[in-house]
């Protein structure tokens, strides 16, 4: 490897201890790398583990989570410092924009506001120079200057959205992580939020992690793919390669789950059952009995193996002896 | 189409909310203003047959669904189910025909009481509507009913109460609680929008189960795939009105209203290499309250001419009358024009 890449997450590990004694591994040992101006999608169900990598990325997740592993920025860990260390790359370098952003946003201030506070804290504009910098910042999402002494409720979904990620580029961060950023939306609001992303990462070199469940949305904005199952990484690499030809079943499955224009005469099928629940050990492939095409060798966890120069997978199958 | 009568017919409906003045509004008369939320729709519904309502929010597209419920009152126009017109009718005339026309909503997480066994929720229609009989033959019911949205055996989930269960277990749940009531119409409003992936094609399965037994199912979305995968018919909305309707598969393959092309180039595909140039229209659905004058998609529309300012399009201009395919633009129909005069010239 000649140059580190921007991000790298090396063995990350959240678990959070429950009451009973018991522990609930919410993310076990996720690897991943990330290079200036790329988009990777990081897909799966609910409760696979997505958002709480994307939290642990940014050292938000909860007091209640243990936290292990390193997140190399610019071949610096930032995990290993604590709070202290994290602070300076918090939205100066990470940023994140949260899925529903009437959350994300406080009801009581104009979004102009909440902007200026951002740049004054991190002290990257003060008084009118924030005051300017708001207003470039909003016309970069598409939101005219003068709708920055709106409230979020004067605004639609689609607006607020734009916002926070006008407040989450406030200062010029290399890494944007948003999650699930067009679920509550609207097609046409969803496909302007993709676009305004997509000339986003063009314009300004931004790295994104797009994380959702929506792979069509992912397969429309980014190169890369990391599907997640049960807290794991279950295959990695170019998208394309993905789909067309998966290293996993889940990621065949995934796909197969969502119609598609342009293959309106085949199945849509679901997929039986639920993700396993994390807070109790797992043996074997954990999406074994989910999967249509289990064998003998499922009974063992199966790794992380690369399938081709970039494309990973964790599934027996990709070694499986054709009888 | 066929000969069997129409069971759903929508005649120029039009449903408006009133805006409150305040008090200051209406002493001082200020003029009433309205949410021209429904501007005369007509559309229609067979047995077996899923009718797609697709468009965006604020379209109008729940307000027509509430109103075939009768959960609005019009302000006009003729909802005929089954040889009735519901719209004059009373809570006490409507009562008998609700149970033929029920309901599941978008979010199974909040229309599922928490504190109601699956066994309970799905008797309690029966109970409203005093049917079912004794005891034995409703629960017997609740069992068929389960056994149809595909949660069998009943006897793993009669006791379960909603948190015990998945999305896609809770959204089958609320089907079947629609279902024990028998229903000949079912109205979906977005039933697999809060639904992780891997499970809207399970209840869409179901959906689709349904309706081959012959239920007729409106459904309300704006994913248009799902749409054109599930529907037999798919009607697009633009502000409070029908801008094209037809057969599912002409709708997609051949879309003729400029909002429907919009529309479609924006669905994302799975396939990254059918990765194409969304046509992303400005800006989102405009005031109800405000109606553009002319066309009402005019000021969004990309290929639109002075006369659409004007010129409000019917949707009586068939693309096909075979198909029964039908779009509300007039250069749609100057097109026609056109190509009908060529040869004479």
């Amino acid at each position: 490897m000649t140059t580190a890449p921007l991000l790298q997450i090396e063995d990350l590990h959240v678990w959070f201890e429950l009451e009973d004694g018991g522990e609930l591994h919410a993310v076990q040992g996720v690897n991943l790398s990330l290079e200036p101006g790329e988009r990777l999608g990081l897909v799966g169900e609910s409760g696979c583990g997505k958002t709480t990598t994307a939290l642990a990325i940014m050292g938000l997740v909860p007091s209640s989570a243990s936290v292990s592993g390193r997140v190399l920025l610019e071949g610096v860990d930032i995990l290993a410092g604590g709070e202290e260390a994290i602070r300076p790359h918090r939205w100066a370098d990470i940023a994140i924009v949260f899925q529903g952003a009437m959350n994300a946003l406080n009801p009581v201030q104009t979004i102009g506001h909440q902007i200026v506070e951002v740049l004054e804290l991190h002290q990257r504009a003060k008084g009118g120079a924030a005051k300017a910098r708001t207003g470039e910042l909003l016309e970069a999402v598409g939101i005219p200057a003068g709708r920055a002494a709106r409230y979020p409720h004067e605004l639609s979904g689609g607006m607020r959205q734009r916002a926070a990620i006008a407040m989450a580029l406030s200062c010029n961060p290399k890494v944007l992580i948003a999650d699930e950023p067009t679920t509550a939306l609207d097609v046409m609001v969803q496909a302007q939020i993709l676009e305004l992303l997509d000339g986003l990462c063009q314009d300004f070199g931004l790295a994104l992690i797009l994380v959702t469940h929506d792979l069509p949305v992912v397969a429309q904005l980014c190169n890369r793919c990391a599907v997640m199952y049960a807290g794991e990484i279950v295959e990695r690499g170019p998208l394309e390669t993905i789909y067309h030809t998966p290293g996993h079943p889940y990621s065949r499955m995934l796909f197969a789950a969502s119609p598609d224009l342009a293959g309106l005469d085949e199945p849509v099928l679901s997929i039986a059952g639920a993700p396993p629940r994390l807070d109790r050990p797992i043996d074997g492939c954990p999406f074994a009995p989910r999967c249509d095409s289990v064998f003998d060798a499922c009974a063992v966890r199966p790794r992380l193996e690369q399938l081709a120069a970039d494309h990973d997978a964790a599934c027996h199958l990709n070694s499986r002896v054709p009888a | 189409m066929s000969a069997e009568p129409t069971l759903l017919e929508v005649e120029d409906l039009v449903v408006r909310y009133p805006i409150n003045r305040g008090l200051v509004g209406s002493a001082t008369r200020r003029p009433q203003r309205s949410v021209h939320a429904v501007e005369g729709v007509s559309l229609s519904l067979q047995r077996g047959e899923m009718l797609a309502l697709v468009g965006e929010s604020g379209c109008g597209k729940t307000t027509t669904a509430h109103a075939v419920l009768r959960l609005v009152d019009p302000v006009s126009g003729a909802i005929r189910f089954d040889g009735h017109n519901l719209v004059p009718l009373g809570p006490r005339e409507l009562r008998p025909l609700r149970r033929r026309i029920q309901v599941v909503y978008q979010d199974p997480y909040e229309s599922l009481d928490p504190r109601f066994r699956v066994r309970t929720a799905v008797e309690e229609p029966l109970l409203i509507h005093r049917l079912g009989g004794s005891r034995s033959e409703r629960a017997a019911r609740v069992r068929e009913a389960l056994v149809r949205v595909e949660l069998s055996p009943p006897e793993l989930y009669l006791d379960r109460y909603p948190h015990e269960l998945s999305g896609g277990q809770r959204q089958r749940v609320a089907i079947a609680a629609a279902l024990v009531l028998e229903p000949e119409v079912l109205v979906a409003d977005e039933p697999v929008s809060m639904l992780d992936v891997s499970v809207r094609a399970g209840v869409l399965n179901v959906l689709d189960g349904l309706r081959e037994q012959g239920l007729a199912i409106l459904m309300i979305t704006h994913d248009l795939s799902t749409a054109a995968r599930f529907a037999q018919r798919i009607a697009v909305m633009y502000l409070g009105r029908i801008v094209e309707e037809g057969p599912a598969a002409a709708v997609v393959e051949d879309p003729q209203h400029p909002y429907t092309k919009a529309l479609l180039s924006v669905v994302p595909r799975r396939d990254p290499r059918d990765r194409q140039r969304p046509q992303i229209l400005k800006g989102e659905t405009p005031d109800a309250v405000a109606i553009p004058s002319g066309c009402r998609f005019h000021p969004r529309c990309p290929v639109a001419v002075e006369r659409c300012a004007a010129e409000d399009p019917e949707l009586s201009q068939p693309v096909s009358t075979e198909t029964g395919h039908r779009a509300a633009c007039i250069l749609l129909a100057s097109q026609r024009v056109a190509d009908c005069d060529e040869p004479h010239s």
